[in-house]
């Protein structure tokens, strides 16, 4: 046997052929959704309102806009032979879906006296809520980003530093492993009275109850990856002249990445609670008190508006710490969709 | 030829290993295992030598006391003279799980040693080589969980030799592969180990492979593992695997091993 074996089998991602492309069919639940859509613009714009709502026709309007987008781009793929984004074409059946609920939700509360006012608030007031009174709402969302933004990132770092020195060190995590199981079970809420009571301010307050919250799942986390790592990985870089640095550098950390980010996704959700309940409680500003503040006036239009935006930043930053993860460990087989 | 040249521009010489009266044995919650009984061997420059026992015995043991990952409880173990006390680049170890890092690509992986020493900036070129050698250039940016067992286990062969090994230490490298890329990666190791010159040592459980590859088969007995035979293959390279010399030595191994009855 030659030399000639050894580079034989050489074969490149390349060599397949290319698979042909294939168009989808005429979009018939767009054009559906779109008729749904004409249909809650009608229903909004047509039928009397039982009380005086300033936006009922901006709401209708918006709402046929959307039909006629949604009918433009059906009809226009078949004309002019461009595609509609896969991504689009499977939220149809969605599109469809929100119309009617749209409707409905417009009947019981607008059109016709079924449901307690003003507990249930009807899609015009929601909407005016958003057309006047966004500055305080965009304001709120700032605000509440830069409280949990500083909290998490001091309490993300802390816990990834800290786990990795419990993992990595026996002498630390002899002294580390007991106060962390007594103190980090602790709902970091717990803290509050405290926490406000010793900090100068209750922004700085909130930021080390955050953190708090965050640096607990993220210890834990990092801990185990680091010390959940194939032995045998070590083996390798030993044998092959590796330093202590590199091996908690190059091998421990980089090996442990999956379960920091299981860390960072549990430490986000619980930040979230800290930071409503600390914006409730004592800072004056941010989502958590608009929806206390509303509450005081009765508004309630006000409070589903804040709900629905506050719901929207915290998916939108767990979407924000997915996509991370996508990018980081693109290396992992099989990772969770958000 | 392209792929030889490795080994002959770095001019890697074979280690020779001394194993002086070494035993070993591991504390396990407070009670004491002996898998080491008094082991002595010398294997000299340039040789295959493989280790044989039955499974347990304790040979990837004596395999990682010779890589400097433990260090043996009485006696020791000298390469080219000097007591091995730690892990060094000249002895390089391929596992029996190739032990790819998931989270580098294919070549990253190959840089490995020259990384951790950092020598990577210089001498780079000396991986792309490595992949060429092992015929997986075209998969230097994969990564692992993209690759077949074999292929992986190639990547690991190359993780190796990039390192320009005095001591090629084989853990059982071919064992979980499938018999046909079995057969073919033993040709290709031998060659290998033809052309470049460094010492190597093999643990197997395998006599045809052990039989097929190496000057000279050590039979281990049960744990706690002694020498109990030192056979010299005398055939020369390449071997033949139906040749009626390798049948007869390996009657010989099983008898040794207990398992003629069933021959």
């Amino acid at each position: 046997m030659s030399s000639a074996s050894l580079t034989q089998r050489e074969a490149s991602l390349a060599d397949f052929p290319p698979v042909p492309e294939t168009r989808a069919g005429f979009w018939y639940i767009g054009v559906i959704a779109a008729a749904a859509w004409f249909t809650a613009a009608i229903v909004i714009g047509g039928m009397p309102d039982i009380d005086d709502f300033e936006r009922t026709d901006m709401l209708s309007h918006i709402a046929a806009a959307l039909a006629g987008l949604l009918l433009v781009l059906a009809i226009g793929e078949r004309l002019f032979r461009f595609t509609i984004p896969a991504k689009l074409r499977g939220i149809g059946p969605w599109l469809l879906f929100l119309a009617a609920a749209l409707t409905a939700w417009e009947l019981v509360t607008a059109k016709y006296p079924l449901l307690p006012r003003p507990f249930f608030a009807s899609p015009q007031a929601l909407l005016e809520v958003f057309t006047d009174d966004y500055p305080r709402l965009g304001d709120s969302v700032w605000n509440s980003v830069r409280l949990l933004a500083g909290g998490y990132v001091i309490g993300a770092a802390a816990g990834f530093a800290l786990g990795v020195a419990i993992g990595w060190s026996r002498a630390i995590g002899y002294w580390a492993h007991p106060v962390l199981r007594l103190i980090g079970p602790l709902p970091a809420t717990a803290w509050l009275p405290i926490a406000f009571f010793a900090f100068p301010s209750s922004h700085s307050a909130s930021t080390f109850l955050i953190a708090l919250a965050t640096g607990f799942p993220v210890t834990v986390l990092t801990w185990s990856g680091v010390a959940g790592v194939n032995k045998a990985f070590y083996d390798v870089a030993r044998t092959m002249g590796a330093s202590q640095r590199f091996l908690v550098l190059k091998v421990a950390i980089p090996a442990a990445m999956p379960s920091v980010f299981v860390g960072l996704f549990m430490g986000l959700g619980a930040s979230f609670s800290v930071l409503v309940v600390a914006e409730m409680m004592g800072v004056k500003s941010g989502l958590g008190w608009y929806l206390q503040w509303a509450q005081g006036w009765a508004a309630y239009a006000n409070m589903y508006a804040a709900l629905l935006v506050m719901a929207l930043m915290c998916t939108g930053l767990i979407t924000l710490l997915f996509r991370l993860r996508d990018r980081l460990l693109a290396w992992q087989k099989g990772l969770v969709q958000w | 030829m392209v792929s030889s040249n490795l080994a002959e521009q770095h001019g890697a010489v074979g280690a020779s290993i001394d194993v002086h009266d070494v035993s070993h044995r591991f504390d396990l919650d407070g009670r004491t295992l002996p898998v080491l009984n008094r082991v002595s061997l010398r294997i000299q420059s340039g040789e295959l030598v493989s280790l044989l026992g039955p499974s347990g015995c304790g040979k990837s043991t004596l395999l990682r006391l010779v890589a400097g990952l433990e260090t043996p409880t009485v006696g020791r173990i000298e390469a080219d003279g000097e007591t091995i006390t730690r892990p060094d680049p000249s002895r390089v170890v391929m596992f029996q799980d190739p032990t790819l890092y998931p989270w580098r690509t294919v070549k990253a992986n190959v840089s490995l040693g020259l990384e951790a020493r950092g020598l990577l900036r210089r001498q780079g070129h000396r991986v792309d080589e490595a992949l060429k050698l092992v015929g997986l250039a075209h998969f230097a940016s994969a990564y692992p969980h993209q690759l077949s067992g074999g292929m992986a286990q190639r990547v690991s062969l190359a993780r190796a030799l990039v390192n320009d090994p005095k001591l090629l230490l084989l853990d059982e490298p071919l064992g979980k592969l499938d018999s046909m890329t079995r057969m073919t990666m033993q040709q290709e190791l031998v060659s290998l180990w033809q052309r470049t010159g460094f010492t190597s040592l093999l643990v197997t459980h395998d006599v045809e492979e052990a039989l097929f590859m190496s000057n000279r088969v050590i039979v281990l007995s049960d744990r706690p593992a002694a020498i109990k035979a030192d056979i010299a293959v005398d055939l020369p390279f390449p071997r033949h695997r139906g040749d009626p010399r390798l049948a007869e030595l390996r009657r010989e191994i099983l008898g040794l091993l207990g398992l003629d009855a069933d021959w």
